[in-house]
């Protein structure tokens, strides 16, 4: 198995709702513990978040549109934060791929941080250890929750419905199945650690039905008509 | 890259320590192949100290930035894959064999254990050098140091700080220093060269990740409008650290002068007495430090692609 994420760049809006559920989520989960906030009310307020949303423009006006990428761990098949890792608190677990940090291991020395092209790590001050996405590990494998609601916290919370969670190892998930049809790719391939979460690309915008010819001039009752009542 | 200075003075402190040992152990098992003249049995030993003393603090400065120390002690165990690991665990092996080795020196062995236990602290360090090195070199994320020139310019910079030391060691015991002299000046050389040629090569180095590489929009111009957040994050902190350009082109130029140039003429100009050897030493060990700042703060990680920068 190859869990990942497949992120519609041609739906997503960037209203950051991802990042807040997986924030909701995570901050309370006993897999990494809680994601630290700095100065949450003061002046610069900053924190640890798993999920990141930038937003860019492409193109030039009028030429131009946004793009809303977010971004979490990748979950690489060729993971260097794991290889880097000197405690062996990192690790890729071989049953599912998912690229975990064990916070009893780690001794905070952000090599993993640095190895990761992403930025998908971040280091909580408070706990001096690193954390990252867990593709929430403790909701989709939960028998206790509905079986819908076995997803990661983003992916449920997409307004946009621009995530989709799936096997990207079986060729019949929805997931490969979007990213077979939509020509879905990985960021940044040239580093060659074979990210996992895949992007979908822009859709070719629907034609929009225009008239083309003329209308005909309007009947001779119709000319009355418009004549006498004013509209 | 933010510069972490724990870390810049680990790899100044104990790569200084681990080039004085090798050479110490290399002038010793060259001795006793067939030369005479080379620093006497109590020279060894002090200035073996003096580098395990250096190689200590090091690593226990480099404790320093670790943010739980407390796991520290598990950073031996994933030797098989981790070049952070593989030091830890050399830097470990390094310190039983280099103690075994002064003590035969001290007692005044001779024959073919301590030429092994020379043969053997010499290759440790050796090895220990490379793998802080390679630590850098094998992160693809940051082209400025996924390079060969990283660990070469490590085990180099190493030995041109050792032998420095070296000599003010000699020095102090009234030893005859001319030849020590050639051979510090000859590990200057070498270490200005591939700091020149790491240089050169990183102001043409150019690198295959682009804004439209990481967003995967092939032939659009891609800018940031927004990253997201209103102020600082753990990656603005660690990866964003700028240094204007003419402040590096001013930084670079004083690691030439004060790590290469002043202990060159130093060296030339006077006799080289003991206060010569640590003006050399102390000149060296401030280029030496200015050096591994920029060659933190001109890293360029990948990352930081994704906030504009």
């Amino acid at each position: 198995m190859k869990l990942g994420l497949v992120i519609d760049l041609d739906t997503c809006v960037g209203c950051h709702a991802c990042a807040v559920a997986c924030k909701e989520w995570n901050g309370s989960s006993a897999v990494s513990g809680p994601l630290s906030d700095y100065e949450p009310y003061g002046a610069e307020p900053s924190g640890v978040w798993f999920n990141r949303i930038r937003h860019y423009e492409i193109g030039e006006y009028p030429d131009n549109k946004t793009l809303n990428l977010p971004m979490s761990c990748m979950h690489c098949e060729d993971a260097a934060c794991v290889t880097v890792c000197p405690t062996g608190a990192s690790y890729k677990r071989p049953e599912d791929g998912i690229v975990l940090i064990d916070q009893d291991k780690c001794m905070g020395c952000n090599l993993c941080s640095w190895a990761c092209p992403y930025g998908a790590r971040e280091l909580d001050k408070s706990s001096g250890t690193m954390k990252k996405c867990t593709l929430c590990v403790d909701r989709i494998y939960d028998l206790e929750l509905p079986i819908d609601e076995r997803q990661p916290a983003c992916v449920l919370a997409c307004p946009a419905h621009a995530r989709m969670f799936g096997d990207l190892d079986d060729p019949d998930s929805a997931a490969s199945q979007a990213v077979r049809e939509r020509g879905g790719f990985g960021l940044m391939g040239e580093l060659g650690y074979k990210p996992v979460n895949q992007y979908l690309p822009a859709r070719k915008p629907r034609p929009i039905p225009v008239q083309t010819s003329p209308s005909p001039p309007p009947g001779r009752t119709r000319t009355f008509i418009n004549r006498v009542i004013k509209r | 890259m933010k510069p972490a200075l724990s870390v810049i003075f680990f790899t100044v402190s104990s790569g200084a320590g681990f080039g004085l040992i090798a050479l110490l152990g290399l002038s010793d098992l060259l001795q006793r192949v067939g030369g005479a003249g080379g620093p006497s049995d109590r020279e060894i030993a002090a200035g073996g100290l003096v580098a395990l003393v250096l190689v200590a603090a090091g690593l226990l400065s480099s404790t320093l930035h670790l943010a739980n120390p407390r796991n520290a002690w598990r950073a031996f165990s994933r030797f098989r894959t981790s070049w952070l690991s593989r030091e830890g665990v050399f830097a470990l092996a390094f310190f039983p064999v280099a103690v075994g080795y002064l003590a035969l020196v001290e007692v005044g062995a001779g024959g073919g254990p301590r030429a092994v236990a020379a043969a053997c602290t010499v290759v440790l360090a050796w090895i220990t050098l490379y793998c802080t090195g390679m630590i850098y070199a094998s992160l693809k994320p940051i082209p400025q140091w996924h390079s060969p020139l990283v660990p070469i310019g490590y085990l180099v910079l190493g030995h041109y700080s050792g032998a420095l030391l070296l000599l003010a060691v000699l020095a102090y015991a009234g030893h005859r220093t001319p030849p020590y002299v050639d051979w510090a000046l000859g590990w200057l050389v070498v270490g200005a060269a591939v700091k020149l040629i790491y240089y050169a090569s990183m102001a043409r180095a150019n690198a295959c990740t682009t804004i439209n590489t990481a967003t995967g929009i092939s032939r659009a111009r891609v800018r940031l409008l927004d990253a997201g957040h209103s102020h600082g994050t753990f990656l603005t902190d660690e990866f964003c650290f700028s240094v204007a350009r003419a402040h590096a082109r001013l930084g670079k130029a004083l690691v030439f002068l004060v790590g290469f140039v002043v202990p060159l003429l130093a060296l030339l100009l006077s006799p080289p007495t003991l206060a010569v050897a640590l003006f050399a030493v102390a000149a060296a060990t401030v280029g030496l430090i200015l050096e591994r700042w920029f060659f933190f703060a001109e890293a360029r990680h990948v990352v930081r692609i994704y906030h504009g920068l």
